[in-house]
């Protein structure tokens, strides 16, 4: 992977000159192939990782895993009921996975409820999804490579040889 | 009633300065001679597993046979370096202790020991408890980087060893194969001994490094030193390795096992699975060093501070000379304004003083918020002046 993506993968705010120092590339050079990327859709979007641990606990959203079996379908196999699925707004990731189930959804919502609802009333009675596997997640603990902790104190010595 | 040899050792001029930065608070450090990072969770995890084992006594002297293998297993396969895990390599409380030992082993009274300087901090005051006699040998004049003309004119008879430390601590000048190759033909012309402290050695950026023993012919006079501490980042756990002919090791292992007797099991548990799984960790923060001296090289020539340009290891030794400020009296003004630390060149060399060493061992958004401060100290100076 290019070295500019690695580098943003881990910090979306660091700027095109900042990077340019970083590689000894030009700051055009950068400027040019980030915009690039975009254009090719290799860098789809800058976000924020927002720790919601830490939010109130009235304002945290409910996750669940859920597992989905579905029957595919000619020619088109998972990828149209896969599309059918994803474009809900409530689900957050969509994999399609080896194993005992096809599936594996990421479902965000506002309390168990509206998580509950969605499954009962979308997802479980559609046409081609023959089973549902429901799993509500009770704690975050790293999440895409970041381990959700308040800062890392330091623990060197400020001054040494 | 304390001894006159240890009197005799000058206390560090920049200790001061040391207790001033420890005794701030939110100060932002470039002057921190070890990894930010912290050391793998794989390694870090052998060693609570060991604990949990109930891994707790002595090892052999040595160090643990099988620490001993896998290195001379690691040694082959990465730089074709064969040593004899039996009686060719001791596991060390780091670098410093091997540094210590080396040192204690070879010298003679009034035996004179060469140093490159600027450099390490223990190897004068180490060569002198031993009873020996640094010579300093000033590279300035030669970009940081010591010549065989250089070398050459500091060897007489009295010389017993040069050490040599590379990628260096603290101006991270390397050396390429062939120009080792021209030290080592003047260490077997004299026949003295080169104690290689390479513990920066995988920190390398613009070259391969390569390890001095593995020149032809020069391996009966190389006491080759490295360790964990900086590769791994695993300063805390104080573990290194020395290596070199069996009557050298031997004589250093006599000394090691009345004095610390064996290196703690757990770090050298650790050590182990640094060797075999940590090859992908050392990679990820060799670049991401590599893409913080870039930055801070760029800095510095913005702000028109000069310096030799660094080969490796994690420092930038650059001259404040322009400024009119002593490196201490610039070390202490930039923490007092701007709560910035960096080392006074003094402590790796009397005649540093018009250098600082920045070390850039340290996350990208504090070396940005640092040098936006030293840029703005110095902005504030030049109006002053």
């Amino acid at each position: 992977m290019d070295e500019i993506l690695e580098i943003l993968e881990k910090d979306a705010r660091i700027t095109a000159e900042e990077i340019s120092k970083m590689t000894g590339r030009d700051v055009s050079e950068v400027k040019r192939l980030i915009k690039r990327y975009e254009n090719q859709g290799i860098i789809l979007k800058y976000k924020t990782v927002i720790n919601k641990e830490l939010l109130r606990e009235d304002t945290k959203e409910v996750r669940a895993l859920i597992e989905v079996n579905v029957t595919p379908q000619k020619d088109l196999g998972f990828d149209k009921i896969a599309e059918r699925i994803y474009s809900f707004s409530e689900v957050v990731s969509c994999y399609l996975v080896s194993g005992t189930y096809d599936l594996l959804l990421v479902v965000e919502g506002k309390d168990l409820h509206t998580v509950s609802n969605f499954v009962a009333e979308k997802l479980a009675p559609m046409e081609n999804v023959r089973g549902t596997v429901t799993h509500f997640l009770l704690k975050k603990y790293k999440e895409d490579g970041i381990i959700l902790k308040h800062k890392e104190e330091n623990k060197r010595i400020a001054i040494s040889y | 009633m304390i001894s006159k040899k240890v009197q005799n050792i000058q206390p560090s001029g920049i200790r001061r300065f040391f207790d001033l930065v420890l005794g701030m608070k939110e100060v932002i450090s470039l002057g921190v001679g070890e990894p930010d990072f912290v050391t793998p969770w794989p390694i870090r995890e052998a060693g609570i597993y060991s604990l949990e084992e109930g891994f707790t006594s002595y090892t052999s002297n040595k160090g643990l046979y099988k620490l001993r293998l896998t290195l001379n297993r690691y040694l082959k396969n990465r730089y074709g370096l064969e040593y004899d895990p039996d009686n060719e390599i001791l596991i060390t409380v780091g670098v410093s202790e091997g540094v210590d030992l080396a040192l204690r082993a070879i010298i003679d009274p009034n035996d004179k020991i060469l140093i490159p300087s600027p450099s390490y901090v223990s190897y004068g005051p180490v060569t002198e408890l031993a009873g020996g006699r640094p010579i300093y040998i000033d590279t300035r004049s030669t970009g940081f980087k010591l010549t065989p003309q250089l070398l050459e004119k500091y060897i007489d008879k009295n010389t017993k060893a040069i050490i040599l430390n590379y990628p260096n601590n603290p101006t991270g000048i390397s050396y390429t194969k062939r120009e080792l190759e021209e030290f080592k033909k003047l260490i077997l012309k004299n026949k003295i001994f080169c104690i290689s402290d390479e513990i920066y050695g995988e920190l390398t950026y613009d070259f391969e490094h390569t390890p001095f023993a593995t020149l032809k012919e020069v391996k009966p006079y190389t006491i080759y030193l490295n360790g964990f501490s900086k590769a791994y980042a695993m300063t805390g756990w104080r573990v290194g390795f020395a290596c070199g002919p069996e009557e050298v090791i031997s004589a250093m292992n006599k000394i090691h096992q009345y004095t610390i007797m064996c290196v703690p099991i757990t770090s050298q548990i650790a050590a182990c699975e640094a060797l075999v799984g940590g090859r992908s960790y050392i990679e990820q923060m060799k670049k991401e060093y590599k893409r913080r001296r870039q930055y801070v090289l760029e800095r510095l020539n913005a702000l028109g501070l000069e310096f030799i340009r660094p080969q490796g290891a994690f420092y930038v030794f650059a001259s404040i000379k322009k400024t009119g400020l002593s490196a201490i009296e610039f070390a202490s003004q930039l923490l007092k304004q701007e709560k910035i630390a960096v080392v006074p060149g003094d402590a790796f060399g009397k005649k540093y003083s018009d250098y600082i060493r920045i070390s850039y061992a340290s996350k990208f958004d504090n070396l940005k918020e640092a040098f936006n401060r030293i840029e703005k100290f110095l902005k504030r100076r030049q109006k002053d002046v």
